[in-house]
């Protein structure tokens, strides 16, 4: 049985540690400070602290986390290793001094380029969001030099779009339309194409979509945005699906951001850092984000000789250190390794479908990607995930995508076997039985965690944001 | 795989093919063209590369300019590398992420115990970001459109605030610095008007002048947002911006522990007032409690984002920084109050040690006459650029090279940084190179 860690650990300021010292710099008078409320504890305190918090918390490295849309595949401990040979470099060195980060680089953005068939990308957004609001800037940009950026205010998006992507747009000053999806859980054609003309921007799409549902009429959606002058953007966050079988490029798509720290296993940290490189075909090389990094032959440069940029997202070149694991991965798969992987999360994907779709709801069209979206009978999803998490096991996505009530989605990825593949199978099948027999215990649950279910409400109605508010 | 076939087999599919009988015929891809490597193959490769670089300890350098090279202490480096940490995701089941809630809720206390603000986010992306985002938040605030920057503020902050403004309509404006290279308060006022959203200041500024004029700026700014940029570890010694009446506050957290990596990953710091909170962009954690009472974190106040609010949402942010910040709150707690002061005061002293240096060797430095942090602006003869490159010949690496007409004031010169991290040796090496070059 499952049980994790429980402690009362305290906060780091009721660790009781030693007085503060007088200490004077040379300030001016004006602008000194006399007090600092912090601990003076000692290594082995702070050590004991944080390893005690990590034993309460949940990572891929501890069980299954099929979290859906957010790809929790391995992370291999050699990227890990790799990127402390890059630790101590500073990004205005001269070119001359850094021609090994600088090379990581290129060939990161020349793999990227193979992998997705698009022309030309920059590595500078911080994450997949930011690659959104990146392609949103290069959309506002590109439509800005064809003098056609006062008519085209809109950006359309499916109704299964991940937050991100009308949050995005909007920050850019675009206006969202929603598009609804069919029966079968793609885009409804006929509504996209009513709503496409000279006033459309672009329009944001995943494909596999969050259903996990390949969007079967791509190519005729590329042809209905091309036709009225409007840019086809890939939201890359479902890329694990699909590569080496296909590509943005091959499917018509303009603009592509990728997520490293989904599709090319960099770990998440907790919420990040992630990476979120965008690839470009054609004239929108012209608009990236500078520099873009060169190679004459001889040496690695970094290039601010991009005709119409966009100037820059976030300073510097991107999260550097993110882009070092996302190169060590795709280096060690290669091409077909990559294929490889996908292939494997589409068939982990259907065959955990396949095992439970009896015991849950699935709607929409049978064949999924990487993964699938199911509602519990009975029950709420809350419940469900709740008691996965005294299995020990981490529970899917819930509550997404909001045209499926009571979502479950569930992401396997390739790095599952059919073993722990089969265990959660069965841990899903006991919670349904469960469900109809005693419901109760999902209610209660999770039993077996560092704490019970919490109290969001009192969270949000007394917000207490930091230790000052509790003194 | 053999677990592979068993499993298509199971599903009674007789290929993998047949679960891509989705993806139309037209657009399978041939082959990705990238050999793959075995792992040593791998690790070798890039042993090679990384050996291709100069970092700080084979050739020491002096640059800053919004990030900073600091030593890491290995204690840190351990609990930033405790996989339950780094390979969890965005902590939304919280029974079983209580330590990375707790820990960003130290974070977040730590961030609001250094700027002696009320309420801090668990992170943005960088300073630059930070900037930007609090930016449109003054404009939620006041619906007003016009930002105002200082005129040193380096080209790449105000880049990135223009991409992020520029949907709202909002304008950039600059405002001039005194021959000290502090806030020129007189001319400021007068440029405040009723259109003027925010006020944006940095202390240190990027010249690394301890700015002394920031403590007016409060009662000149009416209903603007007042926005500080500051330095993480110059507050451990230097008064606390909500002590001069800062309405939100930004800076770049690597400098608390966080490996300089090239640029990142970095770490955007983001704090305000209680009163401003549901305006406020990023992902917060509170504290509450569980079914049986027990005290529990929980990520918090989340109708104010993108998974909720969508195309309303105050800011887009999903990913953030979080192993950063965690990374951040262990430094300070590895530190303690204490050591940050002395810390914080050690990189004063040096900056004062290489200045001394220069004065002795005849260089004018720094422009300003003013106390520095970390940075400052030695003057030079001629081209900083071929001065740098010069430089790399003999073996140590400059500063930031700044071109005369680049500043209003500023002659050709080189923003030059150190840390605790270069010792009297390196400083001389320097000094006597430079002397050699010029």
């Amino acid at each position: 049985m499952y049980q994790q860690a429980k402690y009362d650990e305290p906060l780091l300021i009721e660790i009781h540690g030693g007085e503060n010292k007088n200490i004077d710099a040379d300030v001016p008078n004006k602008m000194k400070r006399d007090k600092l409320n912090l601990p003076n504890l000692k290594e082995w305190q702070v050590i004991r602290h944080y390893t005690r918090l990590s034993h309460m918390n949940y990572g891929v490295d501890t069980g299954t986390y099929p979290l859906g849309s957010c790809t929790m595949k391995y992370n291999p401990k050699l990227n890990e290793e790799i990127v402390k040979w890059f630790a101590y470099l500073h990004p205005y060195q001269e070119e001359s001094t850094v021609q090994g980060a600088l090379q990581i680089m290129y060939e990161l953005q020349e793999m990227l380029k193979k992998i997705t068939d698009m022309d030309g990308f920059t590595l500078q957004p911080a994450a997949g969001a930011h690659g959104e609001l990146t392609g949103m800037f290069l959309v506002r940009a590109y439509h800005e030099f064809h003098d056609d950026l006062d008519k085209r205010r809109n950006v359309l998006i499916p109704d299964s779009a991940h937050g991100t992507n009308p949050a995005s747009a909007a920050m850019a000053g675009f206006n969202v339309i929603e598009i609804p999806s069919n029966e079968n859980g793609m885009v409804n054609l006929d509504a996209l194409e009513a709503a496409t003309d000279e006033t459309t921007a672009a329009f944001m799409i995943t494909n596999p979509n969050t259903l996990g549902i390949f969007e079967e009429e791509i190519l005729e959606i590329a042809k209905i945005m091309h036709k009225n002058g409007a840019l086809l953007y890939y939201d890359g966050a479902n890329l694990n699906a699909i590569m080496g079988i296909t590509s943005p490029g091959l499917m018509g798509f303009d603009i592509v951001h990728l997520n490293l720290h989904k599709t090319f296993s960099t770990p998440h940290g907790g919420g990040g850092p992630g990476s979120g490189p965008v690839g470009v075909r054609g004239e929108l090389v012209d608009f990236l984000p500078v520099p873009l990094v060169g190679f004459d032959g001889e040496k690695y440069y970094l290039n601010y000789n991009v005709k119409y940029t966009i100037g820059k997202v976030r300073s510097f070149y991107g999260n550097f250190g993110v882009m070092v694991k996302a190169w060590a991965y795709i280096k060690r798969l290669g091409g077909m390794g990559l294929r490889d992987a996908a292939i494997r999360a589409v068939v982990s994907s259907n065959y955990l479908k396949e095992k439970i779709k009896k015991y849950y709801e699935l709607p929409y069209k049978e064949l999924r990607k990487h993964e699938f979206v199911v509602k519990p009978k009975n029950v709420r999803a809350l419940d469900v995930a709740k008691r996965l998490l005294d299995f020990g096991v981490h529970a899917p996505t819930i509550y997404f995508p909001l045209i499926v009530h009571e979502a479950l989605m569930i992401e396997p990825t390739e790095s599952e076997s059919k073993e722990t593949l089969d265990n959660y199978a069965n841990i899903l099948i006991q919670i349904a039985k469960e469900a109809a027999e005693n419901p109760e215990i999902l209610k209660e649950a999770p039993h077996n965690t560092a704490i019970k279910r919490v109290d969001e409400v009192l969270a949000a109605r007394k917000p207490v944001l930091s230790w000052k508010d509790k003194r | 795989m053999k677990d592979m076939d068993e499993m298509l087999k199971d599903m009674g599919t007789s290929s993998w093919e047949e679960l891509f009988s989705d993806v139309p015929g037209e657009v399978w891809k041939q082959e990705i063209d990238i050999d793959s490597m075995d792992e040593y193959a791998l690790y070798r490769e890039a042993k090679k590369i990384a050996g291709k670089n100069h970092d700080f300890f084979r050739m020491p350098n002096f640059l800053g300019a919004g990030v900073y090279t600091h030593y890491i202490p290995p204690a840190v480096l351990e609990i930033a590398g405790r996989s339950e940490f780094y390979t969890s995701y965005t902590p939304y089941q919280p029974e079983v992420s209580q330590g990375m809630l707790q820990t960003l809720f130290e974070y977040q206390s730590v961030i609001a115990e250094l700027t002696g603000m009320e309420v801090a986010n668990s992170s943005m992306y960088d300073a630059s970001t930070a900037l930007a985002e609090a930016a449109r938040m003054a404009y939620r605030i006041n619906r007003r459109n016009e930002i105002f920057v200082p005129e040193n503020m380096y080209w790449e902050k105000e880049s990135v605030l223009k991409n992020y403004v520029r949907g709202l309509g909002m304008k950039i404006r600059k405002y001039p610095l005194t021959n000290k290279g502090m806030v020129d308060v007189d001319v400021l006022h007068e440029l405040i008007d009723d259109n003027t959203a925010m006020v944006y200041v940095e202390n240190p500024n990027f010249f690394g002048v301890i700015d002394e004029n920031v403590t007016e700026i409060n009662e000149i700014v009416g209903k603007a947002i007042y926005t500080v940029g500051i330095n993480p570890l110059s507050l451990a010694i230097m008064k606390p911006p909500s002590e001069y009446g800062a309405d939100i506050v930004i800076g770049e957290g690597q400098i608390l522990g966080n490996p300089i990596s090239f640029g990142g990953p970095l770490l955007g710091v983001f704090a305000t007032r209680k009163q401003y909170v549901r305006k406020m962009p990023g992902r917060l954690i509170g504290d509450t409690v569980d079914q049986d009472g027990r005290r529990a974190f929980v990520m918090t106040l989340q109708t104010r984002e993108q998974h909720i609010r969508r195309g309303k949402a105050t800011s887009n942010i999903c990913s953030n920084e979080a192993l950063c910040a965690v990374i951040s709150v262990a430094y300070v707690a590895y530190y303690g109050a204490n050591g940050l002061r002395e810390l914080a005061k050690k990189n004063i002293d040096n900056s004062k040690m290489l200045i001394e240096k220069l004065r002795h060797a005849g260089f004018h430095a720094p422009i300003f006459d003013a106390k520095h942090f970390n940075e400052f602006l030695v003057a030079l003869p001629r081209n900083p650029h071929e001065i740098s490159k010069e430089l790399i010949a003999k073996g140590i690496h400059g500063g930031l090279p700044i071109n005369e007409g680049c500043y209003k004031g500023v002659p050709d010169s080189m923003l030059l940084c150190t840390t605790e991290m270069h010792r009297e040796e390196d400083m001389d090496r320097f000094v006597s190179a430079l002397k050699e070059v010029v």
